[in-house]
């Protein structure tokens, strides 16, 4: 479990992110989500600790992320696994390359078990045939793909995944959402997943987080997130032509 | 502009002290320095070579047409032609050629890691980023620019001895006379003592520019000047350093 309490954030003077508490469950598929430009991504990054909030805790299953030394913090990020809006891909490394790079940085196996994890890992996700690829020779879906094994090599406790549909068809989204659901639950991670997509909302959004202007506006997940009475989330929520039908549809259902 | 001066200095500092921690793993920076030679070093030999037959060719013919006078011993072209390659040439102007190829070639690889965030991606695994990929490239350039500096050093006097050859500007038994006699053999020494030096400026200003940039494509292309522009200037100016401390 992750817990961020009274989060803020300033950037030259101007306060980016407004005291933001949440919690993040284990085994659960967490979803960020707020329109571009809201704070959303630099909470992400104050969790993970890429950027320091000026005010605030984050807890680690009750290990403060401010106050470990070096070294502790150095094992922590073996147990965080990342994915990347763009996959962050190694380009000199193959796909196998890629999945073995945490391996051979930080697991004690032998060289045929991080062969034998990552054939494992590459296969979870659904690859087969491509270990011998750059990631420029692979689809943006395989890319994602790949950046999920690798995040995955090390069996992390915590999974952090930004905008992981973006730039991917409708398809393709669901199967990395499903991949990432699927991941969660099978290994119990705390999976902490920013997006803007509704689909993504609806589909595997066990406990969300709303984002607005910095200031966190509404928690929930997918069952209520139609009832809210969150102006500013009705707003992201109904925005796209899709969602005003099921507005309608919801309104003359309720009446 | 002197603050920010002394602000990048000191984050050049910072960053030097974090490329030079301990190693996460021994076994990866060996491998990764042999790649780091290939690429930085060996990838280098052509252009050292053809450049240093030129430039020793071109000194010849200059030196021949400004020592015509029957008072100067001919087989001085010869001289003047190894003295040259030896003390200027195939150290600093030959590192100044390098900062060209490969500090740009640092700087927008790093540079394009940073922007995609594939150096973020290290850091979050635990990875000192800045350790693993610059450390490589500066042992790696370290060890190999000796290497080049003597062959452009051999390069240069064949070019010299070429044209001597094919054209007839000066006597071939004069030039070989030439390159041999009075020969001061540290100066050989002196030319890659300053290559070791001037090649750990090229890499780690070029990797600092690349490490530290913010943006997109645009960015790394200027990242990817300026890397070559400043280790340029570092370069003359540890020149006059070195000069000074090692020959006088």
């Amino acid at each position: 479990m992750i817990e961020a309490k009274n989060i803020s954030k300033w950037f030259d003077g101007v306060q980016i992110l407004h005291d933001i508490s949440a919690t993040f469950e284990t085994g659960k598929t967490n979803l960020i989500i707020g329109q571009s430009g809201s704070g959303k991504t630099v909470f992400m990054k104050c969790l993970i600790g890429l950027m320091h909030p000026e005010q605030g805790e984050i807890l680690y299953d009750g290990r403060e992320f401010s106050q470990m030394t070096a070294e502790q913090r150095k094992m922590l990020r073996t147990e965080i696994g990342m994915l990347f809006q763009g996959s962050a891909l190694f380009d000199n490394l193959t796909v196998l390359g890629n999945v073995m790079f945490p391996l051979k940085m930080f697991s004690p196996m032998s060289h045929a078990e991080q062969l034998e994890r990552a054939h494992f890992c590459i296969q979870r996700v659904g690859l087969e045939n491509a270990d011998d690829k750059y990631p420029s020779e692979i689809s943006g879906g395989m890319q994602k793909r790949v950046a999920i094994a690798r995040a995955i090599a090390l069996n992390p406790r915590y999974l952090f995944c930004d905008e992981p549909n973006s730039g991917l068809d409708p398809k393709t989204s669901i199967l990395i959402d499903e991949l990432l659901s699927d991941i969660t639950h099978e290994y119990g991670i705390t999976t902490i997943i920013n997006t803007h997509d509704m689909n993504s909302v609806l589909g595997i959004g066990e406990n969300i987080v709303f984002i607005n202007k910095g200031h966190c506006d509404w928690i929930g997940n997918d069952k209520n997130i139609f009832k809210s009475k969150s102006k500013s989330l009705n707003d992201f929520v109904f925005a796209s032509k899709l969602f005003q039908e099921v507005k309608l549809f919801l309104e003359r259902d309720s009446q | 502009m002197i603050i920010s001066s002394i602000k990048s200095f000191g984050r050049y500092c910072l960053f030097i002290t974090q490329v030079f921690r301990t190693p996460d793993k021994w076994s990866e920076l060996g491998r990764n320095i042999i790649k780091e030679i290939s690429k930085l070093g060996v990838d280098s030999i052509p252009l050292t070579m053809s450049i240093s037959v030129f430039i020793g060719a071109v000194i010849c013919i200059q030196m021949q047409l400004n020592i015509m006078s029957p008072l100067i011993p001919s087989y001085s072209v010869g001289l003047a032609t190894r003295e040259i390659l030896l003390l200027e040439f195939s150290s600093s102007i030959l590192s100044l050629i390098l900062a060209g190829k490969v500090g740009s070639n640092i700087a927008s690889e790093i540079g394009t890691m940073r922007v995609t965030e594939q150096i973020d991606a290290m850091d979050i695994m635990g990875v000192n980023s800045a350790n693993y990929i610059v450390l490589p490239k500066i042992i790696g350039f370290v060890l190999f620019i000796p290497v080049l500096a003597v062959l452009s050093m051999f390069m240069g006097l064949l070019g010299g001895w070429g044209i001597a050859y094919f054209t007839g500007i000066t006597p071939v038994e004069d030039y070989i006379y030439g390159i041999q006699t009075m020969f001061v053999e540290w100066y050989v020494w002196y030319g890659i003592i300053k290559t070791f030096f001037f090649a750990f400026i090229i890499t780690s200003v070029a990797a600092f520019f690349g490490y530290y940039v913010k943006g997109g494509a645009l960015e790394v292309g200027k990242a990817s000047t300026n890397a070559v522009v400043v280790s340029s200037v570092m370069i003359l100016f540890m020149d006059v350093i070195l000069t000074k401390l090692l020959l006088q």
